[in-house]
């Protein structure tokens, strides 16, 4: 790839803003990604899980397992075999439509050699990859909101309850946070799309990363804890502090954010995520649920981490695309 | 006042130790087509991109339109369109789709866009496929295309870069009407090439570029006149004997006679010369068969004046 230190212009006055033209981007990219065949493949995918998955669940709770509370929210996380449950789901196809939609998005450009032509217009390179970035969220946000609608949905319809406002509260987080984490895989694939020419690399380059996360960095990270405070025998206090460890590490992996996020809000006895002591519990009554704002509070270091991957990422990209060389 | 539409005073573009631009003083009037013309490599596209503020200069000065294109890119984008070497298109959008994208970018929407696009895709010749999708596009149709998306902004500077690559002999012919045709509208332009034959039809002057630098600047006419000593190459068949040879020689402007078999005559001058050649013929008492001249190929005084070089450089 060529590169070479120029048009960096941060700190110098520019003429105009950084934004126009953006949401001319932003138009043309969105309606790119709805009528792909790529994204149309994806969701018929994520529609057909969720359908099946919630109609399985849904038959479970009617059978009478799983209690008579947050039955909706239930609908989310109940599994009947032999399919996982759909936030299960979730955990794996949110990257993937994430990455799908980002992958090709900057050097496909150069690909088809139209990047010359739209940097001739008057429009910041800022314009373009912000553009990007909000279509590809957009057509994420999208598709996930129609989803939550359709679960909504077969909720009234198969169990004859609406659901309560708590449950409503708690379920639109979710939404919120998944949401999120679409977005951290959407900046990974675009800034694979700026470091390397190749769409292909760039896809495989970030599905590698989305299963080293997803298989492996659960076994490391129990490793590192391991060899980093070794537990001496009978030694309580030690032991805590090696999962402790081990637990902040696991939550360098998005996968686990968003799992532990999955965890709490839609399942509101879940009090406290990680390690809990006795101690932490004295004035608890166990079992009683939390109320939505509680969860919201406890789940709020996962949201806001997720939110800082993806800025992190976005600005890394932003930072190489501004130095890239455009000449195709 | 004739201010001129693009000016650059020792603009200088070097990567690590290659200088791809080397202190370039160039000026492009208005209504003018200038022709950038150079071998591959020779900093063409380079400086392109320098006037329109797409690569920083490593020095000197780039004022286009009476604007720095580094400080003031976006009021340089909007008036200066520019068609890059093998333009892309978005593929699956119609010619229309494409152009709206540009159009939209431009901060040009509604009724306006309609217009604009309309009246482009006129300009162009391509309003009958105006709803098909790119990817059935000819590179004929697709290089109008390109400067149908240049021509939305209305421009009052067209920058193409090799526009004529890639397209056989009939696309480039009618491609050298469309930029007359822009000429005519006011439009200034300049464009490069690295096949001179094919754009010194159009161009008013032309650069020759060499290693970064311009080494010859000026008309056609003008830089064949002081590379080749004489512009005009005057093909005569006569017969005539020795007589007429003495007589051809002794016409004002001529540099060079040489005589190629019994009656054809290759004669080099400083000017139009047929008519004085004619009648010499006749008044050397020859019979004139035939008459024409060539008009003086860039390739040529570009080769010329590298061979001039080298033996300069030999002898030194
Ligand atoms: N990003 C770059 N890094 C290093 N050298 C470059 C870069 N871009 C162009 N060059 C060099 O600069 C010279 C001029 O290139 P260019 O302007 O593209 O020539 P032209 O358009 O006349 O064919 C060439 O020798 C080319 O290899
Ligand atoms: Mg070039």
């Amino acid at each position: 790839m060529q590169q070479q230190p120029e048009t960096l212009t941060l700190g110098r006055q520019r003429e105009g803003s950084p934004w126009t033209g953006l949401w001319a981007v932003v138009a043309k990219e969105m309606a790119d990604h709805l009528t792909s065949v790529r994204m149309l493949i994806l969701e018929a995918l994520i529609i057909l899980t969720a359908a099946g998955t919630v109609y399985a669940a849904s038959q479970s709770l009617r059978d009478g397992f799983g209690g008579d509370t947050f039955l909706f929210l239930k609908l989310f996380t109940t599994a009947r075999e032999p399919l996982p449950a759909f936030v299960g789901f979730l955990g794996l196809l949110v990257p993937l439509l994430g990455i799908a939609l980002a992958f090709d998005s900057v050097n496909g450009e150069f690909n088809q050699r139209t990047i010359s032509k739209v940097l001739a217009q008057p429009i910041y390179r800022d314009a373009l990859l912000f553009g990007k970035f909000l279509a590809g969220l957009g057509a994420l946000a999208l598709t996930l909101t129609s989803i939550w609608l359709l679960i909504v949905g077969m909720g009234l319809l198969r169990l004859g309850v609406p659901p309560t406002g708590e449950e409503v509260v708690r379920s639109l987080w979710f939404l919120l946070v998944t949401i999120f984490y679409g977005g951290v895989w959407l900046a990974l694939a675009m800034l694979f799309s700026i470091v390397f020419r190749q769409p292909a690399t760039a896809a495989l380059a970030s599905l590698a990363v989305w299963l080293f996360f997803t298989a492996f960095w659960g076994i490391i990270a129990s490793l590192l804890a391991n060899l980093l405070r070794p537990v001496p025998l009978g030694d309580p206090l030690a032991l805590i502090d090696q999962v402790q460890l081990e637990l902040a590490l696991a939550r360098i992996s998005p996968n686990t954010l968003f799992t532990e996020v999955a965890l709490a809000t839609l399942n509101p006895t879940v009090r406290s995520l990680g390690l809990v002591l006795p101690i932490q519990l004295h004035n608890a009554v166990l079992g009683t649920p939390l109320p939505a704002t509680q969860s919201m509070l406890l789940t709020w270091p996962h949201a806001t981490g997720l939110i800082a991957a993806t800025i992190v990422l976005f600005a890394l990209g932003y930072v190489l695309f501004q130095r890239q060389e455009i000449r195709a | 006042m004739d201010e001129p539409v693009v000016e650059c005073r020792d603009l200088t573009k070097q990567y690590g130790s290659l200088l791809a631009v080397d202190h370039l003083n160039l000026t492009v009037h208005k209504g003018e087509i200038f022709g950038l013309l150079g071998p591959n490599g020779a900093g063409k596209t380079t400086t392109i991109l320098m006037l329109l503020g797409l690569t920083e200069p490593t020095s000197g000065s780039v004022r286009v339109i009476g604007l720095d294109p580094a400080r003031q890119p976006l009021s340089v984008k909007s008036r200066v369109g520019h068609l890059p070497d093998q333009v892309g298109f978005y593929d699956g959008l119609t010619a229309r789709e494409n152009l709206s994208y540009i159009a939209k970018l431009n901060g040009i929407r509604g009724k306006e866009m309609q217009d604009r696009i309309r009246t482009a895709l006129d300009q162009v010749g391509l309003s009958d496929v105006a709803d098909r999708p790119v990817r059935t596009f000819s590179r004929g149709m697709r290089q109008r295309l390109g400067v149908a998306e240049v021509l939305i902004k209305r421009p009052q500077l067209i920058i193409m870069d090799e526009p004529t690559l890639a397209l056989d002999p009939e696309a480039v012919r009618e491609f050298l009407d469309l930029i007359r045709r822009l000429k005519e509208d006011g439009i200034t332009i300049m464009l490069s090439s690295h096949l001179l034959h094919q754009v010194q039809a159009v161009c008013d002057r032309v650069g020759l570029f060499h290693k970064g630098r311009m080494v010859l600047e000026g008309t056609v006419g003008e830089l064949a006149q002081r590379v080749l000593g004489g512009a005009y190459r005057i093909h005569l068949e006569a017969d005539g004997g020795t007589a007429l040879d003495e007589a051809l020689r002794c016409l004002p402007d001529v540099v060079q006679v040489t005589r190629d078999g019994a009656r054809t005559y290759h004669i080099e001058a400083r000017s139009d010369l047929r008519a004085d050649v004619a009648r010499a013929v006749v008044e050397a008492g020859g019979r004139l068969l035939a008459l024409s001249s060539d008009i003086p190929r860039l390739d040529e005084v570009y080769t010329r004046y590298f061979q001039k070089e080298a033996t300069y450089a030999a002898a030194a």
